[in-house]
Parts: structure tokens; sequence; C-alpha cells
């Protein structure tokens, strides 16, 4: 360690062995832009060194993946010409930071990969979790965050149709801010990440370049928290949304009229990231002249122009003699654009700034050549003990239990926040918030998409495997009460410290279980992003991966279900396995116990069944809802609360949040009995009557209602 | 017959307004702002969204667009003007229409549906309408709190219990001779049962009806 690069590469978020290894590529000791790029490429978040090996485990394949993981988002054929592009990303560390602009930014960073894809963003998703209302600090964070999503979400005209909210201890000092968003195309329009043949030129659109964000990839999204995290905001960025809604304006007329070649979008890592992987990809060199990028401050050094973060940017390659064509668009939709570079033969780098050439690397090392670590994984010597506090609410009082389930803020009403969100431009929310998946038509066909979006830290806490399948069979029956069938997934993998063992354990083990998930229901997973790290003053979050499953209705119901078409004289069934009594990892276990006991695994044949059978039960009933969260007690007083009418059931475990089951409520005669299909009640009266404790409705609907509202009124 | 959307960038609701439209049999167009002749049009309407990012305040850049003059010719010449959620802010802004916008009560975006009743049918979004009929129509905007000292504008459309703290409940307002119309809610996302209502239909059919060759 005797250079002064080597002691700058540590301050940039890069070990020792990792400096050692640019060096042996490069035959020499790194310029100071090209160790500032290299920091950026092979940080955690950009490189995924830590989780890559493992990642190969997923399924990836089937006959309609059209671009699998690896792209800037999954593509996936939906028949007759179209297209769906998907993507998730997380925004944790900087919602920390900052709540507003980390989950602004993180909206406009989703967008911005699946626009690049050549698809129209159509609809976003945000899976939010954070710590105990109570704290004034979460509430904080919650609106933060939530006026985040609706201040750049609904300004940049993309509808929120949904998501998820979980308040859990674990993420006092560390929230979760996971968005996925969904684009449609027509075949025609799918645009890669490619940087195209030798004599293109590369062509920066969007917002001016600055200081912010410089490094955030590297700091901020792939380091823990502490208390010095507040002198990290700098490396926040900062949202435009109006920059970013003509952008993609913009973008979609080039790929209307077929002016590029390929493009890739400027986000984590910036310049480097959108210049290197592009010509990776295509396997070819790419000249750039840094003093062509727009900036908004004077005097930025190559190192900051090759990391900022500055949002709202896009790289297009294009042909030469599309160039003034291009420009010419840009123009019209009043953003800024510059020719940067040419595509050279031969995969080297060659960056220029002050007439200097002060970055000289072999392309596709930035992209493909990061280390990758196999590191130790080991069972969590705790986990034994965790899973022998088995939770025992045989003696829950039904009413009371109800009662308090119904004002959790967590499982109440999340109308607060999905009111501030637009979940209804473009006119295809068919099933918006509030439903256990969304279902979205593409006009002008039968098809239609449905998503649904789960995660659970507490169920994967206890056993990661079991609870990260369930997650996926959890989703997948979501998209099936709406009238689908899951098509594909994608996981944002939202974990702790790597290079503690357990992590890894419990990273290793979520993967497999989600694998085995997908294999079983034959869907393969197109994307994903993974966010490590999560930990504050050396406490990690529960283990919390986040699976959203996109799935295709066609033709679509004419009637889809819906929470609010119960009437009275209705039957109401279950639909599944008999419940177990087994309530660990439940949410009735978080209200009135310690997280503690082994979970209920799945069953994949199961699973299958029930999916096939709400797929197509969905064409004909008026109400199917998934029971999850707070179990059937749950499930039905929504159904109730929403369609305003009672009813009276019996149910030996009505909190059991047991997998595969769901309820139907349909007219007289439309089901008969089987074994995995049971009538237990019907729709009638004024109340909620549950193995005949008694609620009034009036009241079930006041507390579900407010709970959230409640709770953050402090 | 024919209904130019006016397109700032910024705007979001251009395509689900024309889809509107052209759904009920109407004849609709995009039209970038910088459009100077509007020469084959009878009608306009400016959509939802956030023209020019809502800059300074929302629709303060909008009336500068080189198009507003020929919308303004349009206004006075009696030609159905429509300014939707945005649309009507711009329309207030411009001075087609009196009064402003100013944030919501609560001070959050609000996006649901609302029930808003027909006040007044001598306009070109009401005239298909009864009076005292109640519509379901989805809201959708942070600011839709309009004020106007002036008390220049006729109500057309109230909302039945105030979600936002509009002056006189109004959802929707109109000129003098009703041919200039700003409303609130949006009733192009109301015309279809599937996405939870068509009420939206008697007054995007009122637009319609009243685009009479110039």
């Amino acid at each position: 360690m005797t250079t002064a690069t080597e002691v700058v590469h540590r301050r940039l978020g890069m070990t020792d062995d990792e400096y050692r290894s640019v060096v042996a590529i490069l035959g020499r000791d790194p310029r100071p832009a090209e160790l500032a790029m290299y920091s950026v490429m092979w940080s955690e978040h950009c490189s995924y060194k830590s989780s890559r090996s493992l990642l190969g485990r997923f399924p990836t394949e089937a006959p309609w993946v059209v671009v699998g993981p690896g792209e800037n988002a999954g593509v996936v054929d939906l028949g007759d010409g179209w297209l769906a592009a998907i993507r998730i990303e997380s925004h944790n560390h900087p919602s920390f930071v900052e709540p507003y602009q980390g989950a602004a930014t993180g909206v406009g960073g989703i967008l911005r990969d699946v626009f690049t894809m050549g698809a129209r963003p159509v609809a976003l998703w945000d899976q939010i979790r954070f710590g105990p209302l109570d704290q004034p600090k979460n509430r904080y964070l919650f609106k933060g965050v939530v006026a985040g999503i609706a201040g750049y979400g609904n300004a940049v005209g993309v509808p929120t149709v949904g998501g998820e909210i979980e308040l859990d201890d674990c993420y006092s000092g560390n929230p979760l801010v996971n968005v996925m968003c969904l684009g449609i195309m027509r075949r025609d329009q799918l645009v890669l990440g490619t940087a195209g043949e030798p004599g293109a030129v590369a062509i920066l659109l969007g917002n001016a370049t600055g200081r912010d964000g410089i490094g955030g990839a590297s700091v901020l999204a792939s380091a823990s928290f502490d208390e010095s995290s507040g002198e990290k905001r700098p490396a926040v960025q900062v949202g435009d949304p109006f920059a970013e809604k003509k952008l993609i304006e913009a973008c979609l007329e080039l790929y209307d009229r077929g002016l590029v070649v390929g493009v890739q979008d400027l986000g984590a890592a910036g310049l480097s990231c959108a210049i290197s992987e592009p010509a990776g990809r295509a396997g070819v060199g790419i000249d750039v002249d840094l003093d062509a990028v727009h900036t908004r401050e004077t005097g930025m050094t190559a190192p900051e122009l090759l990391m900022s973060e500055s949002q709202e940017r896009m790289m297009a390659f294009v042909s030469p003699e599309m160039v003034a064509d291009v420009l010419a668009v840009a123009s019209k939709w009043e953003i800024d654009s510059a020719v940067v570079g040419t595509v050279r033969a031969g995969g080297t780098l060659t960056i220029r700034h002050g007439g200097d050439i002060v970055a000289e690397v072999p392309a596709a090392s930035l992209a493909d050549d990061a280390p990758r670590y196999d590191r130790p994984a080991a069972r969590p010597l705790g986990l034994d003990d965790l899973q022998s506090r088995s939770f025992d609410g045989s003696d829950l009082d039904v009413a009371a239990t109800l009662c308090d389930l119904l004002a959790d803020p967590a499982i109440g009403s999340s109308g607060w926040v999905h009111e501030q969100y637009d979940h209804m431009l473009f006119l295809n929310t068919v099933v918006g918030p509030g439903a256990d998946g969304n279902l979205l038509r593409i006009k002008g066909t039968e098809k239609a998409l449905a998503v649904s979006t789960d995660g659970n830290g507490r169920l994967c806490a206890l056993d990661p495997r079991i609870g990260s399948a369930r997650l996926v069979y959890e989703a997948a029956l979501n998209v099936a009460v709406v009238g689908a069938r899951p098509l594909a997934l994608v996981d944002n993998l939202n974990f702790g410290n790597p290079e503690k063992p357990e992590v890894m354990w419990q990273l290793a083990e979520s993967i497999a279980g989600i694998s085995e998930a997908c294999e079983a229901l034959g869907i393969p997973v197109v994307g994903g992003n993974v966010s490590l790290y999560n930990e504050t003053d050396g406490v990690d979050i529960n283990p919390t991966p986040v699976v959203g499953i996109l799935g295709l209705s066609d033709p679509m119901p004419t009637n889809p279900p819906r929470l609010g078409r119960a009437r009275a004289g209705m039957e109401v069934w279950e639909i599944g396995p008999v419940a177990t009594g087994n309530l660990d990892g439940s949410t009735v276990q978080r209200l009135h116990g310690e997280l503690g006991g082994a979970p209920t695994p799945p069953d994949p044949g199961m699973a299958r069944r029930i999916v096939d059978i709400a797929a197509a039960l969905a064409h004909t009933a008026p109400v199917l809802h998934d029971i999850s969260d707070g179990g059937l007690a749950v499930a039905l007083a929504e159904i109730c609360i929403v369609s305003g009418v009672g009813a009276t059931v019996e149910s030996e475990h009505p909190f059991s949040e047991d997998p595969h089951r769901l309820l139907a409520v349909v007219p007289p005669g439309t089901l008969s009995a089987d074994p995995v299909t049971r009538r237990i009640g019907a729709m009638g009266g004024d109340d909620l009557v549950v193995n005949a404790a008694s609620v009034a409705l009036d009241h079930c609907a006041d507390l579900w209602h407010g709970a959230l509202s409640r709770a953050l009124a402090g | 017959m024919r209904a130019a959307v006016v397109v700032f960038p910024g705007v979001n609701c251009e395509h689900d307004v024309v889809h509107a439209l052209r759904s009920l049999g109407g004849d609709a167009d995009l039209v970038w702002h910088k459009e100077t002749n509007l020469s084959g049009f009878d009608g306009v309407v400016l959509p939802g969204g956030f023209a020019h990012g809502d800059a300074l305040r929302t629709g303060a850049i909008a009336r500068f667009s080189p198009v507003m003059s020929e919308v303004g010719r349009l206004a006075d010449e009696g030609a159905p003007v429509l300014g939707i959620c945005n649309g009507w802010q711009v329309l207030c802004e411009t001075g087609l229409l009196p009064g402003a916008h100013i944030a919501n009560r609560d001070l959050s975006f609000i996006c649901r549906f609302v029930e808003v009743e027909v006040i007044d049918t001598n306009s070109v979004l009401t005239r298909q309408a009864r009076p005292g009929q109640v519509l379901r129509i989805p809201l959708n905007s942070y600011e839709g709190n309009w004020v106007d000292p002036s008390g220049e504008a006729r109500v057309v459309l109230r909302y039945v219990e105030d979600p936002n703290g509009s002056q006189d409940r109004a959802a929707a307002i109109c000129n003098e001779r009703g041919n200039v119309v700003g409303v609130m809610p949006h009733p192009e996302r109301a015309f279809d049962e599937l996405l939870g209502s068509s009420d939206g239909q008697v007054l995007l059919e009122g637009f319609l009806h009243s685009l009479v060759p110039a």
C-alpha cells in the first residue's frame, strides 16, 4: 500500500484485493478516472459480486421468455405481437437518508429500466416496509416515502396501481422501499442495451450531469448504516419527474421511428455503466469525449463525470445517418442532448477529458470481470431454538382478535396510501389497489395482465426456504383470483450483511425456495435485484425477499371477481387444503406473541391445483379472495366491509395463514363440495359472525378504514 | 366535427381523452402545444397532467404556449373548450375562466371516485345531463381547490361531499356563454363500467354534440 490511488480506492469502497485485480487487468496502476469506474461498476449494487454465484440457481427459461435476467428488464411474450417488460428494484438506503427523494428517484430509475427496453411503462407497484408507526421517526419515513412515490409517479404520468406494506421492528433503522414497473409494447418496438456496430454514435439524452449521487452505488447502496449516515446525504440523487416524462415520450418516439440501435439508461454507476455495459454486450469499444457531456456545474472532474448518478438521463446508440433526426426529436421534447462518443471495434473504452486520455480500459472488464465472492454460508446458530418456540393460539378470543387485526395498520385499508397515487391513468386499471392481484387490460384486445407482489420477512426469518416458496405460491394465487395464469416472476432480495455467514445462508435458502416454487408452477425468473447490507449498527433485517408475479388472462373475465361484489344470500366457500392450527409466523403471532416456531410448509402439487381452480372460477365467481395475512377471518371481513354486507361462517382455525387457500363468495348452486372445496357459511345481516363470535360490521369497517390513518396520526 | 386534444410537455391524460372520445364515436386528434393553427378543429380539450411540469404554479407556463392564442380564438367564437383537471388550471391562468387553484385542503393528492351533482345544464359539458343527476367520476389532483373572489363563474357540477375545499363545492364551472368549461374530476376515466363507472359518458357526449363546424 504505497501509492496515492491505493488509499483512494478504499474511500471509494474498494478492497485491497479488488484494487490488485484492477492492476492485473490493466497491467499498470489505474488512473483516477479508471479507478472511479471500477469502484462503481464493481460495487455490490452493480456487480452482484456476493450473490451472483447463487443467482444461477433460478430457473430462467420458458418458451415465452423474450429477454431474461441481465438486461435492463425482463421481457415476455403475451401472444398476438404483444410483449410485456417487467423489472423490480430497491431504493432502501437512499430512502432512509432522504425519504422523499430516495423514494422518488427509485420510481424514476425503475421507469427508465422499462422504457429502455422499448416499452411504455404502464403501471408501478411499491412494496414498502418500515418500523412500527408508534415511533415518530418511522411515521416521518413512511409519510416521506409515500409522498415521494406520489410526487414523482403522479407527475411522471405512470399509475401506481398497487403494492404492499409491512411493519416490523427490524425495519426501524433500515426501511425497505422496493418498486416494480410493468411496460407493454409491440414486438417490433423491442430495443436492447447494445452499443451496436463500430461507427455508431453515442448520444447522451436528458438532464445535465451534476455532482449529485456521486458514488451512490458504491458508498450508499453497498454499505451498512450507522449513526453517521446523515453525512451520506450528498450521495442521494434528486428527481425531476417532468424531465423524466419528456425523456419517456422522446424515447418512445425514437423507438417508434426506428431511430436507435440500442439504449441504456443512466442509473447506478451513471455514465460508467451506460458505456461499459452496452459496449460489453456488443463486444465493441467506445471513444468517449467527456468535454461533450452537458453539465450543470463547472469544473467537474473526469471521475465525477463518470460516477455521477444525476437522474433522468439515457444513452442512445445511433447510426451516423440518424443522428440529426435523433437530435431533432430531443429538441422537440425540450430535452438536452449531446453527442459524446463513437463506437469502435476492439473492445476498449477510451475516455478523453480536457484533450487528455483519462481512461483506457477493456469495456467488458467493468461489467463482466467484477470479483465474485463465494462467501461462506452457515445456518444461524439460534435458528433451532427460534423454530422450537411455537405459538399457541388455541385460547384466542375470536371477536377480540379479529378487531385487533382489523385495527392493525398493516392489515387495515391501505386507502390512505393508494388514494395519494394516481392509480387510474391510461384507463387500464380493471382491478386496482386493495385487491389480492391487480388486473390491467390491454386496450383493443381481450387480454389483461395480472400482477401481484408479495413479501413476508417474518415468515422468511423463521424459515427462508419455506417462507420464500410460500411468497411465490401466494403471488401466483393472487393473480389467479383475478383470472390470470402466472407467466413470469421478478424478485427483489433484501437481505443483511453478506459478510456474515448466516445472511449468506438465508440468501441461498431463499433463492432455493423461490426456485423450487417457480419450477413447480412452471414459471421463469425474468429479472431481479439484490439489496444487501440492510443492517444498522450490526443488526440485520429479517431476510425479506419480495416477489412479483406477472400473469396473463386471455380472454380476461368479462366481470372479474372483486371484493365488493358479495350480496346477501350468497354462499361462502373455502377452497384449498384444510388449515392446521399452526400460527407460527402469522399476523396473530406478531400481535400477541414473539416471533418463533416453524411455519407450515407449502405443497407444490396442491398449489398448482388451487391456482388452476381459482383461475377458472374467476370467470364466474363474484368474489375470490386469497387467505393470507390475518387468515380467513380477516379475508372475510374485508369482503364484508367492501361489499357492505355481513356474513356468518364456521372455521376451525379462522386466523391460520396456511398456504394455498382462498374464499369464494358465489350464488347458491354454483359450487359443490369436494376434498378441497367446503361451504363454510353465507352472506347476510349486519354483523360478521365467526364461530358464533359476532362483531358489528360497522365496527369492523371503522377499525379497518381508520387503522393506517390513526397510526400515522401518532 | 373534430376536437383537438392539446399536448403540452408534461400532460399525461391526452391518450385517455382521445380514446374515450373516439370510443363514443367522436373524432379527436392530438395537437402539439406549438401548433399555431387550429382551423381544422371545431373544439378543444386541454387534458389533465402536469403541463410544463407545473413549473412556477399550475398552468403558469402553459398560458404562453403558442397554441393558446388559437384556443382563445375558438373560445371567443363560441366553440366548445374543455379543460380537464390541469386543463382547467390552464384555462384559469389564461383568463378564459375565472379564479385559480390552490392545494387541496388536506394538503394531499386525492385519487378516488367522488360523486358530483349536475347543477346547471347550460354548458357544453352538462347539456346532455339532467339537473340533479348524480355522477360518480374519479378525482385525481393535488391542486383541486378552486377559489374565485370574483363570483363570476357558473358552477355546473358540484361535489356531493367536499373532498378538497373547492369554493362552493365546485367540481366544474363554465363561462357566461357556457362554451368554456373547466372540470376537476376526469370524465374520460368514467366511460366504461369495467373500470368502475360509465357516468362520464353523458358529459363527454355533451361536449361531442357541441362540436359544430364553424
